[in-house]
């Protein structure tokens, strides 16, 4: 009871980058409780996943031919039997949306307490894991109890595993029921629409910081003086304001301009996700503890109302 | 149809805060509606307006505090709450997710609802676990980070979204009962209205003990114990502008000409 177990998780025929992430959580976990790091790949072409998923650190693959794409009800069974197989310590899931789509149940059904969207952890004689309360404002470390435990990672928190690994890849029979009262139908692209934002080389994006849609205006100056893109975090899409094609962020699209002009956005971790690859990056926000500040190479502190029709004059 | 809605009150945080302990000093907190739970009460309501739903019923863990927030609820549509509370929650400062499951279960036994729809999670401990474990103690089905629901009555099943990463959506077909995690954006919540606020005022909100239904303190005995609260460290090395709006604006301008991007 010193192993680790990490799940895996690919979708449309690929991996998807927290695989790899949970590789590296799982290495530094195993590495602190003395056991093995145990991976499982459940659905999909799980002999090629395995194969891509060898990496240093992996002690073995534990491969589950059941279903192409994700299902929560066959993800939860595989987890489960393999859990009973393995008998690991920490059982390691991601904190993606289909990570909160069956890591709840599995950790209900064997009883194991739950710690989520852990951003680093510590195993020395028991487990505390370090999460973030209040939108990112605090953060708090967690004893979890129990004899054992399950934690789902963040993304992007912990680098990718590399280089080529030894494990040992066999496939595991997890015996899944499939006659189940949920299926995928299917997958949808959001909103091409009129423009591509992750095509853009200048973009002006804004937040919750311009407070109601009849703002709107003054942003769209700003954009048409500076021939930029406009594009914004989360509650701007949410309110209708913007269509979804514009979201910036992990649940919307990815960009990567030359100058990202971030305005009255706090820069919570989901909206850093989809603009942290920007070459230059600018902050224009009130609070100069806003997380938005730590990955920006230029800022303003300062109201937004007062700078952008000073930075419109600029240029028109 | 019935559907249960759970409804929590959260601590917000100002700009500008002190901890005290393994907490953030109360003078600096505000209570509110969860936001992700605003959406939940906004799609029950409107599955009742839409016909499919006879009845919305909240459920909330919450001291006697968190009544404001349940009126609020109820002042957007929703018929009548229960709310959980107990002495013996008084001193678990992070109930864990077995805890919440153990004490929703109780009551989504008693109420009986078809359906059952949470926030994806809180805005203050962000687990966004409980839904989905709760389904599966119920023997539920569910569907978590739901964006679009489209319900169809002659199937009983749930058409729903779910909003993956990177502007994907997966198509999903939920047979009911189930509970369903609501993400943001799946509409839009309605302020509450004066006449909606005063006939909150005469809905009922039940309180209920542990022992009221059925479970004892043992049931709320959580797994998880906050040890710290630190402010994370700013690993800012950002250059910051100094001056008035015009002259920031100007220092603004010249990085986006050096940059190319704007003439």
């Amino acid at each position: 009871m010193t192993d680790v177990l990490a799940v895996t998780e690919h979708r449309r025929g690929e991996l998807r980058d927290v695989s790899f992430e949970v590789i590296t959580a799982g290495r530094q976990l195993a590495d602190q409780t003395g056991g093995d790091l145990h991976l499982a790949v459940v659905g999909g072409d799980t002999e090629s996943f395995a194969d891509t998923l060898n990496r240093e650190g992996v002690d073995a693959i534990h491969t589950v031919s059941e279903g192409e794409e994700f299902n929560h009800d066959v993800y939860a069974q595989a987890v489960e039997a393999l859990h009973a197989e393995v008998d690991p310590q920490v059982l390691l899931m991601p904190n993606s949306v289909n990570g909160l789509d069956y890591a709840p149940a599995v950790a209900n059904r064997l009883d194991l307490p739950l710690a989520t969207d852990a951003v680093d952890f510590e195993y020395d004689d028991g487990l505390s894991v370090t999460r973030e309360m209040y939108g990112s404002k605090v953060e708090t470390t967690v004893d979890v109890g129990g004899d054992r435990q399950a934690v789902t990672i963040r993304g992007a928190e912990w680098p990718a595993a590399e280089g080529v690994g030894d494990a040992e890849i066999s496939e595991f029979d997890a015996d899944v029921d499939t006659d189940t009262g949920s299926t995928v139908t299917g997958f949808e692209e959001v909103g091409g629409g009129d423009v591509d934002i992750s095509e853009a080389d200048f973009i002006v994006s804004i937040g919750r910081g311009i407070e109601e849609e009849d703002n709107l205006p003054l942003i769209e100056d700003l954009v048409e003086a500076t021939d930029a893109t406009l594009a914004s975090s989360r509650p701007i899409v949410d309110n209708g304001w913007l269509p979804k094609n514009r979201q910036v962020g992990q649940s919307g699209k990815v960009v990567t301009p030359t100058v990202y002009l971030a305005i009255g956005i706090s820069g919570a971790v989901q909206h850093v996700a989809g603009m942290k690859g920007s070459d230059t990056i600018v902050a224009v926000n009130t609070d100069p503890n806003a997380p938005i500040f730590d990955i920006a190479d230029y800022g303003i502190v300062g109201d937004l109302f007062d700078v952008v029709p000073e930075l419109i004059e600029e240029f028109e | 149809m019935k559907v249960l809605v759970t409804v929590k009150e959260v601590a917000e945080v100002a700009d500008d805060f002190e901890i005290a302990g393994t907490e953030v000093d109360e003078r600096y907190l505000e209570y509110d509606l969860n936001e992700w739970d605003d959406y939940a009460v906004e799609e029950a309501v409107q599955l009742k307006e839409d016909g499919p739903a006879e009845e919305v019923v909240t459920v909330t863990i919450g001291p006697e505090r968190s009544e404001e927030t349940i009126r609020m609820a109820l002042a957007k549509g929703a018929d009548r709450a229960v709310r959980v509370w107990d002495d013996a929650l008084e001193d678990v400062d992070m109930l864990d997710v077995e805890t919440k499951t153990n004490l929703l279960e109780a009551v989504v036994e008693e109420e009986d609802p078809d359906l059952v729809l949470t926030g994806v999670q809180s805005g203050d401990d962000a687990l966004g676990a409980t839904g989905v474990s709760l389904a599966d103690e119920l023997g539920f089905q569910w569907g978590a980070v739901v964006n679009a629901l489209d319900y169809d009555a002659d199937e009983n099943v749930a058409h729903v979204h779910r909003e993956l990463e990177g502007g994907v959506e997966e198509l999903t077909d939920i047979d009911l009962p189930a509970v369903l995690t609501i993400q943001t954006g799946i509409n839009e919540p309605r302020y509450a209205s004066l006449r909606g606020i005063r006939q909150a005022q005469s809905k009922e909100i039940a309180p209920k003990t542990l022992d009221d239904i059925g479970l004892d303190a043992d049931a709320v005995e959580s797994d998880l114990t906050m040890t710290s609260m630190y402010e994370p460290e700013s690993e800012s090395d950002a250059e910051i502008f100094e001056g008035d709006a015009g002259e920031t604006a100007g220092r603004l301008a010249e990085v986006l000409r050096e940059k190319g991007v704007a003439e």
